[in-house]
């Protein structure tokens, strides 16, 4: 158990865990080149063609700016409700706390399906129709969750003194909030909207139910799939995969040092509180 | 805990608690009220309550047994996942030298590329004419495709397990490194072997991890319907898609409400076994 000697037989469980855990999306990049469509071993003619028909592709492209509108919306809807909703859990007590934590955390457990539905009933009950003003009152439900945790989390590590400091100087909550708090909870704030916008762009489940005549670039990809895979698929799949990636390695070097929130592993937290 | 403003705490706490009651509690009611409603051959929802769908989900054994396939896979999917994921964490924690910081970002990756991408790409592998068979034949293993892997539970486990292995591996980890390292000399310097060091102290250690990831895919792979639309065969229908096809295709949104109403009870009744046994468990 000291380390220094590995035992051979974990390493090489971990390198074919690392191998099931990367083998789809190897797959995946290796035949968004391959000419004669998606399957076939070995892979071969490789070509750029697909890459070219993806960027023809008008419709996607307009999926790919309804995403994106979304996923901006979701992240400012679910920050503003997230923000207090950590804040009052962090340093309220108040009747009907726990309550409160159940039902704000919920969507994170309660399958995406029921999500969907029920806002569905709400929009449908309440005359409106759908649109991508739905999509994104869902999105920001589900994903406020996901906020409040790692916000939570965030509030949860900070050193409280500076707060209190200017507190005792005589700054009002608002001077406080803006001065002190905002600038120390930066990076944690960065991280959550770094992953609410890649939850938003990725999500499904919700949408299903809630989206209009316009489509989101999951749905339209899913729609696509529907009627046949081409390697089109393959190719804006890669592109949305060293997106994320670049993502990530972006928002490290943003917030590097601290300790970055950038896993859903608060949200699995969250869960079990 | 500080002792706030009473107009400050409130002007904190009203968006959220609107929100909540308008987007949350009011859609739930909703949820709740059409489970006890009914639609009429005219397909209009008839707004007096009775309790015809919840008779009907109990008395078709069709639900049932969709609702048991389903916890079969969950569990599949939750036992796989930790089977990949314990020993990769245990590695993390405990042996991966001096690239942990990569090797762990290693795994998080994958969470962060779409779940409709890597569901996809399990079936352009599994695929007749797919990358796996393919690959048989080609190197002489097989003459014919093997057609049981697309469209049927196995390709639907195999995908949600490579989702939520990752799931598993962020908590055990955290837990596994929680653990003094002077309790794993001491049981060693006193002549346990390593693998009694392992199950008399490391496993019982790690058990809240294990419970919280274990909860995590449990639920959400209970919940899921877009793998077995993409990839599962009418053998591999789950209960989701069942709500699905009721607000769908087949128009039945109180039938369907009440099969959601159904889902809820069995994700909460669920939460609160594995909340019950994490306490235990953290507290032994």
């Amino acid at each position: 158990m000291s380390g220094s000697r590995r035992p051979v037989i974990l390493t090489f469980f971990a390198a074919c865990a690392y191998g099931f855990l990367y083998l789809p999306i190897v797959v995946l990049i290796v035949y968004s080149f391959n000419r004669d469509g998606v399957g076939g071993f070995p892979p071969r003619h490789l070509t750029l063609d697909w890459y070219r028909v993806l960027f023809a592709d008008g419709s996607m492209w307009t999926a790919v700016g309804n995403s994106v509108i979304v996923a901006a919306a979701s992240v400012v809807i679910s920050i503003l409700i997230g923000f207090p909703a950590a804040y009052a859990l962090d340093r309220y007590s108040f009747p009907g706390k726990d309550a409160f934590r159940r039902l704000i955390l919920l969507p994170l457990i309660v399958p995406g399906v029921i999500t969907g539905i029920s806002l569905l009933l709400l929009v449908v009950s309440g005359g409106f129709r759908l649109s991508l003003i739905t999509v994104v009152l869902g999105h920001a439900t589900a994903l406020t969750a996901v906020a409040t945790t790692e916000i939570f989390a965030g509030l949860s590590r900070l050193d409280r003194s500076y707060e209190e400091a200017s507190a005792d100087l005589g700054a009002s909550g608002w001077q406080t909030l803006r001065r002190i708090l905002l600038p120390l909870m930066r990076t944690s704030l960065l991280g959550t909207a770094l992953l609410v916008f890649t939850l938003s762009m990725d999500e499904i489940a919700v949408t299903f139910f809630l989206i209009g005549r316009e489509n989101t670039l999951p749905l339209e990809i899913w729609s696509r799939l529907r009627r046949g895979a081409t390697p089109e698929m393959n190719a804006i799949s890669t592109l949305i995969f060293f997106f994320s990636v670049a993502a990530i390695l972006a928002s490290q070097r943003l917030i590097a040092g601290g300790e970055t929130s950038l896993t859903p592993s608060a949200e699995v937290a969250g869960v079990t509180q | 805990m500080m002792r706030p403003q009473r107009s400050g705490a409130l002007l904190v706490m009203l968006p959220p608690f609107a929100w909540i009651a308008l987007f949350l509690f009011l859609p739930y009611c909703l949820l709740f009220c059409y489970s006890f409603w009914t639609v009429s051959e005219f397909q209009q929802i008839l707004h007096h309550p009775t309790l015809a769908n919840y008779a009907h989900l109990f008395t078709n054994p069709l639900y049932l047994t969709v609702i048991l396939r389903t916890l079969r896979i969950a569990l599949s999917v939750v036992v796989l996942s930790l089977a990949i994921g314990y020993p990769l964490a245990f590695f993390l924690a405990f042996h991966s030298g001096r690239h942990r910081a990569l090797l762990y970002q290693a795994v998080i990756i994958p969470l962060w590329v779409s779940y409709l991408v890597r569901a996809y790409a399990w079936k352009v592998i599994f695929g007749n004419e797919g990358v796996l068979n393919t690959l048989l034949m080609w190197s002489h293993g097989t003459s014919h495709p093997l057609s049981f892997l697309l469209y049927s539970p196995f390709a639907v486990i195999v995908t949600l397990t490579h989702i939520y292995v990752p799931f598993v591996v962020l908590p055990v980890v955290a837990s596994l490194e929680k653990i003094p390292r002077e309790l794993i000399e001491s049981s060693n310097d006193l002549g346990a072997r390593p693998w009694q060091t392992f199950l008399r102290v490391i496993l019982p250690l790690s058990l809240p991890g294990v419970v919280s990831g274990a909860t995590f895919a449990l639920l959400l792979s209970f919940g899921d319907f877009l793998a077995p639309l993409l990839l599962g065969g009418p053998a591999s229908v789950m209960i989701a898609n069942i709500v699905a096809n009721l607000f769908g295709a087949d128009y039945n949104w109180p039938l369907g409400a009440a099969v959601a109403v159904v889902i809820l009870n069995i994700v909460v009744a669920i939460l609160s076994v594995t909340q019950r046994l994490e306490r235990r468990w953290r507290t032994a």
